[in-house]
This record gives structure tokens, C-alpha cells and sequence, in this order.
């Protein structure tokens, strides 16, 4: 991976308290796994950065080994890489991705 | 650009020996697989690490040959 990618991977998880890295973006997903956890963090009303890994073939697979996680998406909360699709369903639906949230101090709708 | 469902389990088995392994082949396309698997290997490792044994186990298929293989790991 290149240092832009890096850097840029590092500014996003930084700089935004919640990111999906996902193929294409909340408003066109492009892959129904990003889609799927695009409208949970919705239906949460959480404030999350959309991230296409779509936009440039560096950043596709830049996140992959930045992650060490061979799918996307993935998502980041307060830089912690949290889980992909899988993952985050899970959570979604078991109630541990509300405790994270609550826990990092993210406002979503209770 | 596919993999058949004994692949996939076996490649897993080979790494988790003990592992139960229910898997679906979702769209009977060779391409989009849900696997269960249950290891008493995952025990005292978070989901992230679960996950990772499994993809591991495929070798770096899991995101090329593979397309979509949605995991659910237990402990057993």
C-alpha cells in the first residue's frame, strides 16, 4: 500500500467518529453488503462517513490490508475497525452495536 | 470465478479440524455461500478473530474465487 492510501485511510478513520468504507455511497450503494449496513447506521441515525472504495483501485484494496480484512465493507468507530458485514449485522441485531456506540460516546437514536 | 461448496469446506476443516460446518450456497450460483462454523478453537478470541481464522483458512480466496461467503462463527 502506497503512503497516500495510508494516509488518507488514517485521515478518514481520524477525522470521522464513524466511517463505512463501502462500494459506493450511502445515497448509490453499489453492493447490497454495503447497503445492508449503510441502512443500519441510518436507521440509527448515526452520523457516518460514507467512504467509496470504489473511486480508486488503491483504496479498494488499500483498505483490505490497511484492515487485514479481506471484504468490504468495513466499518471504523473512533478509528477502531469494528467488523465487515457480517460482523456488524450481528451486532446490529444482538444489540452490541448500540453498547459500542453508547461506550465511544456516539450519538444514534436510542 | 467460483468455488464449490466442498471446497470451501474443506479448506476450513483443514484449518479447524474440529470444526461443525453448516454451509448454504445462497443463490445456487457457486458464488454466494453462508457458513456456519462451529470451533472450539474461536473460544477466548473476539468476532474479529473468529472471522479472520475462517478467511485465513481459504486462503486468500475469500474476496476473489469467492465473491460472498457470509460467516457466523460459535464457540462450541
Amino acid at each position: 500500500m502506497d503512503q497516500n492510501t495510508k494516509d488518507l485511510i488514517n485521515n478518514e478513520i481520524t477525522n470521522n467518529e464513524v466511517c463505512l468504507f463501502m462500494k459506493g455511497t450511502p445515497d448509490a450503494p453499489q453492493c447490497g453488503f454495503s447497503m445492508a449496513i449503510s441502512n443500519m447506521l441510518k436507521i440509527l441515525e448515526v452520523n457516518y462517513k460514507g467512504i467509496n472504495v470504489l473511486e480508486t483501485s488503491s483504496l479498494r484494496e488499500g483498505i483490505k490490508e490497511f484492515s487485514d480484512w479481506p471484504t468490504i465493507p468495513q466499518v471504523y468507530i473512533k478509528g477502531e475497525f469494528i467488523g465487515g458485514c457480517d460482523i456488524v449485522k450481528e451486532m446490529y441485531e444482538n444489540g452490541e452495536l448500540k453498547k459500542i456506540l453508547e461506550d465511544k460516546g456516539i450519538n444514534f437514536k436510542k | 470465478m467460483a468455488m464449490n461448496l466442498k471446497e470451501i469446506e474443506t479448506l476450513i476443516k483443514e484449518a479447524l479440524p474440529d470444526a461443525v460446518i453448516e454451509i448454504q450456497d445462497l443463490a445456487g450460483d457457486g458464488n454466494h455461500y453462508s457458513a456456519t462454523v462451529t470451533s472450539s478453537e474461536f473460544s477466548g478470541k473476539n468476532k474479529i478473530e473468529q472471522h479472520k481464522m475462517v478467511y485465513n483458512s481459504l486462503k486468500g480466496r475469500m474476496g476473489n474465487e469467492l465473491h460472498a461467503l457470509a460467516i457466523k462463527t460459535k464457540e462450541q
